[in-house]
């Protein structure tokens, strides 16, 4: 009895079910992935795979396309984002709750049915899916990821900083871009790879918003992997798609001189 | 007419003052006014300290000076120019801020660079200048450093190099010192005084702390509650307070009610003493305030003070001066070590509490002679005497409403008085009870300021509806506490106001 006891009240017992957690659904998958690209069909080690990949050229461009997407994605969200955070991060501001509940709002529902939506609200106003209903459900998708980490490293700052920079001759704009920019890095960095990382990979909602016209990486990933005699060539995609997916989140590790530390990463 | 006034005025502000501060008031959108009718005058070199408690507006003041509040009304002016509405970046001051707001994306090099690189200045002049401002603050050999890597005293010297650098006619200082500790607070104090007569420009200096003030200022500005209270030198406002609040707030001090019998005697504690102010009438009542080092204390040797006269009493160790002082006597209470001195509490037979301060140690239970030498007595105007008065109107339920609540009084005190007549309502300050409880009480409020009188508490408490009243009390009570207020019918004093101009109190 006392040793059940002793069992249970220790941390370590605890911690258990959440490496098992780990194990199964984390680290499995990843040796999965890694296997299977490795190796051919048969499960004999093979880096035919991977030479298969450089010389396709549809994946190539597909790969390309996807990141640039992606890429664009990110900016337009920072473009949108950035303004949005920094307005509702003013001190004179007076609904930064009400502001930031309404970009978060439609976080409640699930992102599919939000895209049917969108999908609908295209077909209503009978506006062309495509590439442009893409970005836009992206967008409209990512948003708040951009514009939170943003809104709370902005908030955090001190803002007799802001008014050093005045006093020492400083006008708003020169002060915006040398200081509040600046220091608000971390939380673009956050934002930037929250977006980037998601956005890269997504194919559910390039499927709904192009009628499965536009194909991403992700879709591709997807075809490969459903069928079964293409599945080492999927796995080494996905891998791909990692190592990208890896490089990014480094990506603002490099700095972090930034002070005011309060992304979401 | 007006503009040749205007321009004569503008033309001796060039000359004299590089500071102006006309009339300045700061509400703020909860109507609250941070800073009420503020006028201060600042000459071309001068140390000033504005010390005040916190929330007394001092901080504000700065702000209205250097740009980041607009004050609401009045207007400021900087050598002779107004600048009142003009934004921060555009006025030759710099400030250095309380918790000294470096940039910590850049480096000590790149902070103190930062306002001559907005002014384009070329490379090398920036690169002298940097150092000269560096090397003011004893910070040479620190540009590479990053800024979070710094100790408190450093930062600290970084933000007054970054401000000095610049050159600015005045520099605003926001309780620069707050942040550090006791021994670096002194250091600092003393190279800010040394920076300032280095540097030969305008400080203006704001602090809570009084002896930092008195340290470092050629002159003092005490505020409270968004006024000036009073304005001088160290020396002026530590021996001549002109109200309880800055005698209270400077130093330590005892401070009793006495009565002015004419001009040169006063009499307090039941006693008349010498003194040397004059012009307080006679028979008026006055506030004397005494600090603790201007006791005279010795051991009495006097076995029963009343059947001996007072000059039998010496001291055996000719600490006290001889002459012919009035003394008086009491019982040590408390004695406790601060370092130089001891401080001990005295109490009088008659109930008087004393404050003493004193190189000698004299144990609880000791029987002391004090003296105090007739230019130690500070002479006060009283401001509020024995009574609260109010705007009252009698009611129909034979109720006399005043402070916007309704009071029982006695019947006799309504007799001629008609339903609607306006009156005013005198209550003595010990007459009004203060409960524990807010429910209790007709009115409800709050322990606004406290001043121990020797033998009792004055307290001022602003009921919820912002009105001020005075009471006396000998219980204890702390600032900030709430209280219900109450006040016996009996106590009630009601006279029919005849014509307009009469006028009572109301804050």
């Amino acid at each position: 009895m006392t040793k059940l006891v002793q069992i249970f009240s220790s941390r370590r017992t605890w911690a258990w079910p959440y490496v098992l957690f780990m194990a199964l659904f984390v680290v499995l998958p990843l040796i999965l992935v890694g296997y299977y690209a490795f190796t051919d069909i048969d499960g004999q080690f093979t880096l035919r795979n991977f030479a298969k990949f450089f010389g396709h050229s549809e994946a190539i461009q597909t790969f390309l396309y996807s990141v640039m997407i992606a890429v664009l994605n990110t900016l337009i969200c920072l473009v949108i984002g950035y303004p949005a955070a920094y307005i509702m991060a003013q001190e004179d501001f007076r609904t930064p709750k009400v502001m930031a509940m309404l970009f978060i709002l439609p976080m409640w529902i699930n992102f599919l049915l939000r895209t049917v939506a969108t999908v609908e609200l295209f077909n209503m106003c009978g506006l062309p899916l495509g590439e442009g209903a893409l970005l836009f459900g992206l967008c409209y998708d990512y948003l708040p990821f951009m514009i939170y980490p943003i809104y709370n490293t902005l908030q955090k700052m001190d803002n007799s900083l802001v008014e050093a920079a005045q006093d020492l001759g400083a006008n708003r704009w020169t002060c915006f871009w040398k200081i509040i920019v600046p220091l608000s890095m971390p939380g673009v960095y956050s934002g930037v790879v929250m977006v980037f990382m998601p956005t890269v990979s997504t194919f559910a909602i390039a499927e709904l918003l192009t009628h499965n016209n536009i194909k991403l990486f992700g879709s591709l990933i997807q075809d490969y992997i459903t069928t079964t005699d293409l599945l080492n060539y999927g796995a080494v995609l996905s891998l791909l798609l990692l190592v990208i997916i890896g490089l990014t989140s480094f990506f603002g590790e490099h700095d972090s001189t930034g002070g005011e530390k309060g992304g979401l990463v | 007419m007006r503009y040749c006034e205007k321009t004569l005025i503008g033309y001796m502000a060039k000359s004299e003052y590089i500071i102006e501060v006309n009339h300045v008031s700061k509400q703020f959108e909860d109507g609250k006014f941070a800073l009420d009718d503020v006028s201060l005058q600042v000459k071309k070199g001068e140390f000033v300290t504005i010390l005040g408690p916190s929330g007394c507006g001092k901080t504000t003041l700065l702000r209205c000076i250097a740009g980041f509040q607009v004050a609401s009304s009045g207007d400021i002016l900087l050598k002779g120019e107004d600048v009142t509405k003009t934004p921060p970046y555009k006025r030759p001051v710099n400030t250095v801020f309380q918790k000294y707001a470096l940039f910590p994306h850049l480096n000590v090099f790149n902070n103190v660079a930062f306002g001559l690189k907005l002014k384009k200045e070329d490379p090398a002049t920036i690169k002298k200048k940097v150092r000269q401002a560096l090397k003011m603050a004893n910070l040479t050999g620190y540009e590479e450093r990053k800024v979070d890597t710094l100790s408190g005293g450093q930062q600290q010297r970084v933000a007054i190099a970054r401000a000095i650098v610049n050159k600015p006619e005045v520099l605003l200082l926001d309780e620069p010192l707050s942040a550090l500790d006791l021994k670096m607070r002194h250091d600092m104090q003393i190279e800010l005084k040394e920076l300032h007569e280095k540097l030969g420009i305008t400080f203006i200096y704001v602090t809570h702390d009084q002896e930092e003030a008195l340290t470092l200022s050629d002159r003092v500005v005490v505020m409270n509650e968004g006024k000036i209270q009073q304005t001088g030198t160290p020396t002026d406002i530590y021996n001549e307070p002109q109200n309880c609040f800055v005698a209270d707030f400077i130093g330590e001090s005892n401070i009793l009610s006495g009565t002015m019998i004419r001009d040169r005697k006063v009499e307090f504690c039941g006693k008349q003493f010498d003194c040397i102010d004059e012009g307080f009438g006679e028979n008026n009542p006055v506030d004397v305030v005494i600090r603790p080092e201007d006791i005279y204390i010795w051991e009495s040797k006097v076995e029963s003070q009343k059947s001996k006269a007072d000059n039998d009493d010496v001291d055996p160790e000719d600490r006290v001066p001889k002459g012919r002082f009035t003394k008086w006597y009491g019982e040590v209470q408390s004695c406790i070590f601060k370092g130089v001195h001891y401080e001990m509490r005295v109490l009088t037979p008659d109930g008087y509490e004393f404050l003493i301060q004193d190189y000698h140690e004299f144990l609880p239970g000791t029987e002391v002679g004090m003296l105090v030498r007739p230019e130690d007595i500070q002479i006060m105007k009283k401001e509020h005497h024995v009574y609260n008065y109010f705007d009252g109107e009698v009611l129909k339920n034979g109720k006399v409403r005043f402070l916007e609540a309704e009071w029982d009084v006695e019947g006799k005190q309504l007799e001629g008085l008609e339903a609607g007549d306006k009156v005013q309502v005198r209550v003595k300050f010990r007459d009004i009870d203060l409960q524990d409880y807010e429910e209790e009480g007709t009115l409800s409020g709050e322990v606004h300021f406290i001043l121990y009188k020797g033998n009792h508490y004055h307290l001022t408490i602003r009921t919820d509806e912002g009105y001020d009243l005075y009471v006396n009390t000998t219980d204890v009570w702390d600032d900030g506490d709430r209280v219900g207020i109450v006040i016996k019918p009996k106590d009630i004093k009601i006279e029919k106001v005849q014509s307009d101009n009469e006028e009572g109190t109301k804050d």
